[in-house]
């Protein structure tokens, strides 16, 4: 299998605190890779490396063939990102948002027009659409990030949290946007706390202190703990954390 | 050159989406230049003289009479002793004392000399200089009534004058209002571009939206520009708006080349926004960004001319008002404006003025950091 | 009073927790100061001036001398032609242009009178004034000069002396002026933004829905802020005196009660803001660009007060920099004791319990 992200021994610092140690692991092309791990933990350090936000102190990876020292720009070409705090533009409508964000990334103008009417068809946002998103609820205006930032059809899409704070059923539509991008070939990089979207992703990494305690599919992680539940998985690895969430 | 479009479609539609900035932009700027250079006023009149006279003599009461007559003074008290007078210059009624001293009238004519005193209050230095000068050439000029009154004409025709004749140009009348219009308006037009520059990038900072853009293959200095136009463009608006006023207030029209003056402006509000926005890339919130303009923006008031002369700086001083951009454009505004100066005459004001664009620009794109 | 305590604490990690902002607090007045302190005078000195020598005798070249003597003139250039002084006066640097026209010195000779022509760049009216008076003096001066020989009747002389600053400093004036702005700006920003921040940011809500009352919420805001505007006074004052050599002639103790008073109305009139604003942008563009230039001027230490019209002068009385100044400049320059400045201390107070009952109102109807 091809891997679109690959990393060895990455490892970030600040000062005396290893945010991320020695990571290695490889995502590959087409997968939905969950990345679990308590608050803390170093989730948001590794994907800001990966998504060129953030230099990594040792180690190296690429991102879509990409190096991420030296080649941050080609890799933001190639993905697409959702933060943790939701970053399109309050003060701005739907449909300004999507009209930025694909001006930004080189859409044409009939490629955008084609793509905001698509989405927010697809997001039933068409009565909204002239909205401004500040006014829209939480968890449209994370379908609508999601969208934003699988616009302009990029390899790899980076999800921070993508689901906090949301109902349950709402989440389960979040995943149908995502399955739906999977299958037009996008890959999914995706963080989580909920361990029944753990259950949704092809692989998953679990990272404990810093570094990553345990990495494959869902099925095989429950077989090897010898437990019946990704949430019982996860207590068990956890447990062993010293670093206290914040 | 397309992502560009898209950055200022952008940041228009957020700027006037926002009612109450506008509206601030547009109104703030227009009553501060309607009412400030009304307050901002050098011209020394009114200055409050306490006399102590000891003397009752005629002398003494047409010197009185001529210092009341000249339109320059203002009697506060005619006191008896000079601590009362004092008293009046401690509570700030009165800016000079004149004293007449007992048998001034007798000891002139029997001694042929004689000393009046006067004390002032030194602590605004123009008011105590401009004052106490006043107060000279009113006494010298009775003075010399004295004499002529005494002697015969052809014996003090004797004596060699020369007549001082001075001539103002550009302000004949010596209106403090057309020295203060086009400086007040530059300091306007400055602070709403420094700020909202200033201001700018860092929201997104804090609000969170930088990082989106930031995961975007978006070229840094293209990010810059398209934070630089909108403001620019304000900065013009701004500009246009209080020279309306100018001429609709105060009758002020520009003596020199209107494009010439856009000119500068169109290079100097570069500089400006360049600084705002490099302010912008070192600072983590809005409440950072606000303070350190405000350092720049006191410093750059006071420092720039607007109120006192450069000239009579320290070198140190001067120095710093040389890295002043707004120094260059208040010297500009009043040069055009009041003198009809030429392009040659601010070639070298555009130089100072084009560098700083470049270095603050240049700066603010190195500082800019996509990656942390 | 415990709880009240608690909120203090927060209040000031939250202060002190932002290096960036702590150091601009305290760096801004100190820097502000030795500049303004050092920089700013109204002394006219070393103009540029221009002289015109048609007559290129004895007399005018002595006058010449004179003027270059001066400490108040720069002597650029000499005879240049007349049309030269224009493009001199254009170019910006020239402020004032002195024509000796052909024959000074002979017609001075032998008809006892000659004119000169002194031509000043009035766009600036106090300088050129200011400017020509000085040229006139020197003149004058040379004239009794000449004059010397012969006997002159009745004439009276002036002794002139300086009182609380005798060298003409410009910091015994702007000293107290630039104390007045800082403080008043920095406190009304403080305040104001770390009151709209919580606003923004929505944590506002949190401490309303504490069982707190809101008054005391925005009193723990206030603490810091005048402990830090406190320290920040001493610096100025230490300052003023050890590096600019300005005297405190009246009660330092009387000095700090009353900066404390006008940083308690400066911090108000932030409360004040605050109340009004939306957001951090807003309280920012109100605090800054509506009272920078207003607080400069009306405060009166630019520009003599009883020189503006009628409105205007009622206007600064409402401006509270304005009695500050007042106050400083008498404790600190004059050495007067509070009998002197209870109308001023008094007009302070009113101002200040006027920001905070508006704003308190305001304040429980957006509670109710």
């Amino acid at each position: 299998m091809e891997a679109v992200i690959k990393t060895d021994k990455l490892t970030k610092r600040f000062g005396d605190f290893i945010a991320t140690n020695n990571i290695t692991f490889e995502v590959y092309a087409g997968e939905i890779f969950g990345f679990l791990g308590a608050n803390g933990a170093g989730k948001t350090t590794a994907m800001r490396m990966l998504t060129g936000l953030s230099t990594p102190s040792s180690g190296s990876a690429t991102v879509a063939g990409f190096d991420v020292y030296r080649e941050t720009e080609r890799i933001k070409k190639n993905i697409g990102y959702m933060s943790q705090k939701f970053s399109l533009y309050e003060d701005l409508t739907v449909m300004e948002n999507i009209r930025f964000f694909g001006g930004i990334y080189g859409l044409s103008d009939k490629a955008i027009k084609e793509k905001s009417d698509m989405l927010v068809e697809q997001l039933g946002l068409a009565s909204e659409k002239k909205k401004l998103v500040g006014a829209l609820p939480l968890g449209w205006k994370q379908k609508l990030s999601f969208s934003v930032a699988v616009l302009h059809d990029p390899k790899i899409v980076f999800l921070d949290e993508p689901t906090g704070g949301v109902d349950p059923l709402t989440r389960r539509q979040f995943w149908d946007l995502i399955y739906a991008a999977t299958s037009r070939g996008v890959t999914v990089f995706v963080t989580t706390h909920y361990m029944d979207e753990a259950e949704y992703c092809n692989r998953i990494s679990i990272m404990v202190d810093g570094s990553i305690k345990a990495l494959d599919t869902p099925y095989n992680l429950k077989r090897e703990f010898g437990v019946g539940s990704m949430d019982e998985v996860f207590y068990k690895l956890a447990r062993e954390a010293r670093r206290s969430a914040d | 050159m397309r992502t560009i479009r898209f950055l200022l479609e952008k940041e228009f539609r957020q700027i006037f989406r926002n009612k109450t900035l506008v509206a601030m932009i547009m109104v703030v700027p227009v009553v501060q230049l309607l009412i400030l250079p009304l307050a901002a006023n050098y011209e020394v009149k009114n200055i409050n003289i306490s006399i102590v006279n000891h003397d009752n003599s005629d002398y003494a009461r047409h010197l009185i009479t001529r210092i009341t007559a000249s339109g320059y003074f203002r009697l506060t008290s005619l006191n008896t002793t000079f601590d009362e007078a004092l008293a009046h210059i401690e509570s700030d009624e009165a800016d000079l004392i004149l004293k007449i001293p007992r048998n001034f009238e007798k000891n002139l004519v029997r001694e042929n000399k004689q000393k009046l005193f006067v004390a002032v209050n030194a602590i605004n230095g123009v008011k105590a200089n401009l004052g106490g000068a006043y107060l000279a050439t009113i006494i010298r000029d009775f003075n010399q009534d004295l004499m002529l009154e005494w002697f015969q004409p052809s014996r003090t025709s004797q004596q060699p004058v020369i007549a001082v004749t001075p001539t103002n140009w550009y302000n004949p009348y010596l209106n403090y209002r057309l020295f203060m219009v086009p400086g007040i308006l530059a300091i306007l037009v400055t602070m709403i571009g420094g700020y909202l520059s200033a201001l700018n990038i860092v929201k997104e900072k804090e609000v969170g939206t930088i990082e989106q853009i930031n995961v975007t293959p978006i070229r840094k200095h293209h990010f810059i520009v398209g934070k630089l136009i909108p403001f620019w463009v304000l900065g013009m608006v701004v500009f246009t708006l209080g020279l309306l006023v100018g001429w609709l207030a105060y009758g002020i029209t520009p003596e020199g080349n209107l494009g010439l003056l856009y000119g500068f402006l169109a290079l100097y509000l570069l500089a400006v926004l360049g600084l705002g926005l490099l302010i912008s890339t070192y600072t983590d919130t809005q409440q950072q960004a606000m303070f350190i303009a405000f350092f720049f923006m006191m410093i750059f008031i006071l420092m720039s001319g607007l109120f006192t002369s450069i000239d009579s700086m320290p070198s140190w001083a001067k120095v710093i008002s040389r890295l002043n951009p707004v120094s260059y454009f208040i010297d500009v505004m009043r040069m055009v404006v009041l003198k009809g100066s030429g392009l040659a005459d601010i070639i070298p004001h555009m130089g100072a003025v084009f560098v700083f664009a470049i270095v603050f620009n240049t700066w603010a794109i190195v500082n800019y950091r996509k990656t942390s | 009073m415990r709880q009240f305590l608690t909120f203090i604490k927060k209040e000031f990690s939250h202060v002190l927790r932002d290096r960036k902002t702590l150091l601009i607090l305290f760096g801004l007045p100190v820097v502000q100061i030795i500049i303004f302190g050092f920089a700013l005078s109204n002394e006219v000195k070393n103009a540029k001036i221009v002289v015109v020598d048609y007559a290129k005798d004895d007399v005018s070249r002595q006058i010449m001398n004179k003027i270059e003597a001066s400490r108040y003139f720069e002597l650029e250039k000499r005879s240049l032609a007349h049309h030269e002084v224009e493009a001199g006066f254009k170019e910006g640097q020239i402020k004032l242009a002195v024509v000796f026209p052909a024959n000074f010195g002979a017609d001075l000779l032998h008809f006892n009178r000659a004119q000169l022509q002194v031509i000043a760049d009035a766009s600036d009216p106090n300088l050129a004034n200011t400017l020509t008076n000085y040229l006139s003096t020197i003149v004058m001066d040379y004239q009794l000069a000449l004059n010397e020989n012969q006997a002159v009747p009745l004439q009276i002389g002036t002794e002139v002396r300086m009182l609380y600053n005798p060298q003409l400093k410009g910091a015994h004036n702007f000293v107290p002026g630039v104390m007045a702005l800082v403080l008043m700006l920095v406190c009304v920003m403080m305040t104001s933004i770390s009151i709209v921040r919580e606003k923004e940011l929505g944590t506002m809500e949190i401490l309303l829905v504490s069982p707190f009352k809101p008054v005391l919420v925005i009193l723990s805001k206030a603490v810091p802020y005048l402990i830090l505007s406190l320290v920040n006074v001493a610096s100025i004052l230490l300052l003023s005196v050890f590096v600019l050599d300005l005297p405190v002639k009246g009660s330092v103790l009387l000095l700090f009660a009353e900066s404390t008073l006008f940083i308690i109305t400066s911090l108000s009139l932030g409360l004040l803001i605050s109340v009004r604003a939306q957001t951090q942008q807003t309280a920012m563009l109100i605090s800054m660009m509506g009272m920078l230039l207003p607080t400069l001027l009306f405060s009166g230490f630019m520009f003599p007060i009883e020189n503006m019209p009628k409105v205007l002068q009622y206007i600064s009385n409402a401006v509270p920099a304005k009695w500050y100044y007042i106050i400083v400049k008498s404790i600190m320059i004059k050495g007067l004791s509070l009998s002197a400045i209870w109308k001023e201390t008094l007009i302070l107070f009113g101002i200040t319990m006027f920001f905070l009952m508006v704003s308190l109102k305001n304040f429980k109807i957006r509670l109710a």
